[in-house]
C-alpha cells in the first residue's frame, strides 16, 4: 500500500485549542495537568508499538551497522560492516538492478496509469466496471499472482501464455525469466499488473476534482485534445504526479518478492538480484544481521538523496 | 459513476454524443472493455482453469484454451498436501487479531490526537508521519532483532502471533485517515458530552465510534488485506509449519509440488481477498482516494 500511503502536516497546528479539552471557565493547572493525562492515556498503546516496532528499530539500525555480534559478543567495528557489504561483488550489481528496475518501473507503472485514468475519466458507461478491473490484481496476494506468472506466463517453452501469443503473431519467443536481458522487463511488467490499479483510482480521483470551466476555456482558444492534457490535465495534478513518483521511487526501491519468487532470488546470470534481496541473502541466510543492517542504512542514505532532489524540485515548482 | 457524467472532462460531453464524435468514443469503449477483461480478468481466468489441467496439458504447444479433461484433483491435493486449511485458519486468526488491535489502539491515538489534543500531540503525530517516509526494507534487520528479544521485557515473540498483531498498530497511515474523520466531526458534539458528565471515554464510545463507522470499515479492510498479502514479515516471524501464512505456506511448498497444484493453491488463497473486494469495493476505492487526495 507503499503507493497510498501520503503524509502530510498536522492541519490543526494553528488552530485555536480545542472548547472540549479546555473550557474558558475551567483553565486551573489541576485540570489542564488531567486533561493533559488522559490525552496520552488514550495515545499510549499506539505510541508504546511506534516506539518498539518503528522508532527504536530505526535507531537501533543504524547503531548495528556499527557493530559485530559473533557468539553473543558484541563489538564495535567502526565502518567495517560497510567495506564488508560494498566489497561484496554482487553490492553494485544490486545497485544497478535495483536502479534499473526503477527507471523500468516509472517508464511503465507511472506513465501507463496516468493515461489509463484520463482514458476511464472519459467514459460515461462501464465505468464501475473497468476501475474494479484496474483494482482487482491489487487484491491478489502477490504470491499466487506471481506463481500465475512464473508458471504460465513466462514459461519459456512454446506450452506458456506469452510465448503461446508471440508465436501467434509471429513474433520471436522469448526465454523470459531465464534470460539475462528479458529478467528485469519480465519482472517490470508482473509488478505493474499487480500494483497500478492503487495509482489509477487516485489519478482517477484527482482528475474529478479539474474545474470543467478550464477545459472549456482552452478548447474556446483552440486548444486540442494533446494541448488541453499537457496545458490543463497536467499541471492541475501536478502535485500529486509529483507525489506518486517520490511513493512509487520508495516503493520499486525494495524491490524483494518478484524476485524471491519468479527469479528464485538472483536469477539469470546475477540479472534479478536486488538490494532488498542482498538484505535478506546477508541477514537470514549469511548470518550476517549486521551487514544487513549497514545496507538498510545505505539503502536510508540513498532515498533520503532522492527526497531532497524531489523537495527541491517541487518547491522550485510552486 | 453516473451522476459525474454532468461534470465537463477533457473532451465535452456534446461532441461525444454526436456524429463522428459519438462513433469514436462507441469504439473506444468496446476496444478498452474488451482490452481490460483481457489483461486483468484473463490472467486469473488461466489460472482458475490452468490448475484444472492435467501435467501434460500443462506442457503441450499451444496451450489450450479450455481444460480438455477437467482435474478438481489439483485442488482436492493443494488442499490436502499443503495442509491449506490449516493456513487459511492461521491467516484468518492473524487478520482478524489485527483488525481488533488496530482498531482499538489507532482509534483511541485518532480520537487524542484529534479531540483531547494533548500537550506534544503534533509531534507525536509528526513522527508517526515520517515512519510512512522509511520503507519496510530497511527496517526489516532490527526489527526482526527487536521481536526476538523485545527490550526491558527480553520476551521472545517469535511463532507468536503478537509478532503480527503488534507492529499493525504502528500504522501512521491508518492512523492518519482516522484522525481526519474524527476531525470532521463537529466540536459541539463533544462540548454537549462534556456538559451531560460524560467522560473522554464514554464519549469516543458512544459519540464518535457510532459515527464513524464507516472510516472503522475502511481501516478494517485495510488491515486483514494487508495481513493477507504479506510476505517477508510472516515468513519471518512465523517460521514454524503450524503458524504460517498461507503465502508462505504456499511458497514454501512450491518446490516440491506439481505446478498445476501449486496453482490451484494460489487460486484458493486468492480467494478470501477477492470476495472482500468484490464485497466492499466501495469502502475501498473511497478510502483509498480519500486518504491521499485532500487535506
Amino acid at each position: 500500500m507503499a503507493i497510498t500511503t501520503v503524509p502530510q502536516t498536522p492541519r490543526n497546528a494553528g488552530r485555536p485549542p480545542s472548547p472540549y479539552s479546555a473550557g474558558p471557565q475551567r483553565t486551573s493547572l489541576g485540570r489542564k495537568v488531567r486533561d493533559n493525562l488522559t490525552g496520552h492515556a488514550f495515545l499510549i498503546g499506539a505510541v508504546l508499538c511506534f516506539v518498539v516496532f518503528s522508532w527504536y528499530p530505526m535507531v537501533r539500525g543504524i547503531v548495528m551497522s556499527f557493530q559485530r555480534t559473533r557468539r553473543g559478543e558484541t563489538t564495535w567495528v567502526g565502518w567495517d560492516n560497510y567495506s564488508r557489504i560494498i566489497a561484496d561483488p554482487s553490492f553494485w550489481t544490486a545497485w544497478q538492478n535495483t536502479f534499473y528496475f526503477t527507471v523500468l518501473a516509472l517508464a511503465l507503472g507511472y506513465v501507463v496509469p496516468f493515461f489509463v485514468a484520463i482514458l476511464l475519466n472519459e467514459f460515461r458507461h462501464a465505468k464501475g466496471y473497468l476501475r474494479i478491473l484496474v483494482y482487482l490484481p491489487v487484491m491478489l496476494p502477490p504470491a499466487s499472482a506471481l506463481f500465475l506468472f512464473k508458471f504460465y506466463a513466462y514459461d519459456p517453452s512454446e506450452a506458456g501464455l506469452f510465448n503461446a501469443i508471440l508465436k501467434a503473431l509471429h513474433l520471436p519467443t522469448s526465454q523470459w525469466m531465464q534470460s539475462p536481458e528479458m529478467t528485469m522487463p519480465a519482472m517490470v511488467v508482473a509488478s505493474t499488473w499487480m500494483n497500478m490499479g492503487g495509482a489509477v483510482l487516485i489519478y482517477l480521483a484527482s482528475l474529478q476534482n479539474i474545474p470543467g470551466e478550464l477545459y472549456e476555456a482552452a478548447e474556446l482558444d483552440g486548444a486540442g485534445i494533446w494541448k488541453r492534457i499537457r496545458h490543463v490535465t497536467i499541471p492541475q495534478t501536478r502535485l500529486i504526479l509529483a507525489l506518486l513518483a517520490m511513493l512509487q521511487i520508495v516503493a520499486t526501491m525494495q524491490l524483494f518478492i518478484e524476485p524471491l519468487i519468479l527469479a528464485n532470488g538472483a536469477g539469470a546470470e546475477d540479472s534479478a538480484t536486488s538490494v532488498a534481496y542482498l538484505i535478506y541473502q546477508h541477514g537470514f541466510f549469511q548470518n550476517d544481521l549486521n551487514g544487513a543492517a549497514a545496507l538498510g542504512v545505505i539503502m536510508l542514505v540513498v532515498l533520503a538523496g532522492f527526497s531532497a532532489v524531489y523537495v527541491r524540485l517541487t518547491a522550485k515548482q510552486d | 459513476m453516473a451522476q459525474d457524467s454532468g461534470t465537463r472532462t477533457l473532451i465535452s460531453h456534446a461532441q461525444l454524443s454526436r456524429g463522428r464524435g459519438r462513433v469514436i468514443y462507441w469504439t473506444l469503449l468496446v476496444v478498452v472493455v474488451a482490452g481490460f477483461t483481457l489483461v486483468f480478468l484473463g490472467p486469473l481466468y488461466w489460472m482458475v482453469t490452468g490448475a484444472l489441467k492435467s501435467g501434460q496439458e500443462i506442457a503441450q504447444t499451444p496451450p489450450s484454451l479450455f481444460p480438455k479433461d477437467p482435474q478438481p484433483q489439483n485442488y482436492v491435493d493443494a488442499w490436502n498436501n499443503l495442509a491449506l486449511a490449516k493456513l487459511l485458519f492461521n491467516t484468518f486468526y492473524y487478520a482478524i487479531g489485527a483488525v481488533l488491535f488496530q482498531l482499538v489502539f489507532d482509534s483511541a491515538a485518532a480520537y487524542s490526537l484529534s479531540k483531547l489534543r494533548p500537550i506534544f500531540g503534533n509531534t507525536i503525530l509528526a513522527l508517526m508521519l515520517g515512519t510512512l517516509m522509511i520503507p519496510a526494507m530497511v527496517l526489516i534487520v532490527p526489527q526482526y532483532v527487536t521481536v526476538l528479544d523485545l527490550p526491558i521485557l527480553h520476551i521472545n515473540l517469535l511463532d507468536s502471533p503478537f509478532a503480527i498483531w503488534l507492529p499493525m498498530v504502528a500504522n501512521a497511515f491508518n492512523i492518519f485517515l482516522l484522525k481526519r474523520f474524527f476531525d470532521s466531526i463537529p466540536e459541539e458534539l463533544m462540548a454537549a458530552a462534556l456538559m451531560d458528565g460524560a467522560s473522554s471515554l464514554r464519549t469516543l464510545w458512544s459519540i464518535i465510534l457510532p459515527l464513524s463507522r464507516p472510516i472503522l470499515g475502511v481501516v478494517s479492510i485495510f488491515a486483514v488485506t494487508a495481513v493477507w498479502k504479506d510476505f517477508l514479515w510472516p515468513k519471518l516471524v512465523m517460521p514454524s509449519p503450524e503458524t504460517r501464512t498461507v503465502s508462505v505456506g504456499i511458497y514454501t511448498f512450491a518446490g516440491g509440488t506439481p505446478m498445476n497444484v501449486v496453482i490451484a493453491a494460489s487460486v484458493i488463497a486468492a480467494i478470501p481477498t477477492v470476495i472482500i473486494f468484490l464485497i466492499f469495493q466501495r469502502n475501498i476505492m473511497s478510502g483509498l482516494t480519500t486518504g491521499s487526495i485532500k487535506g
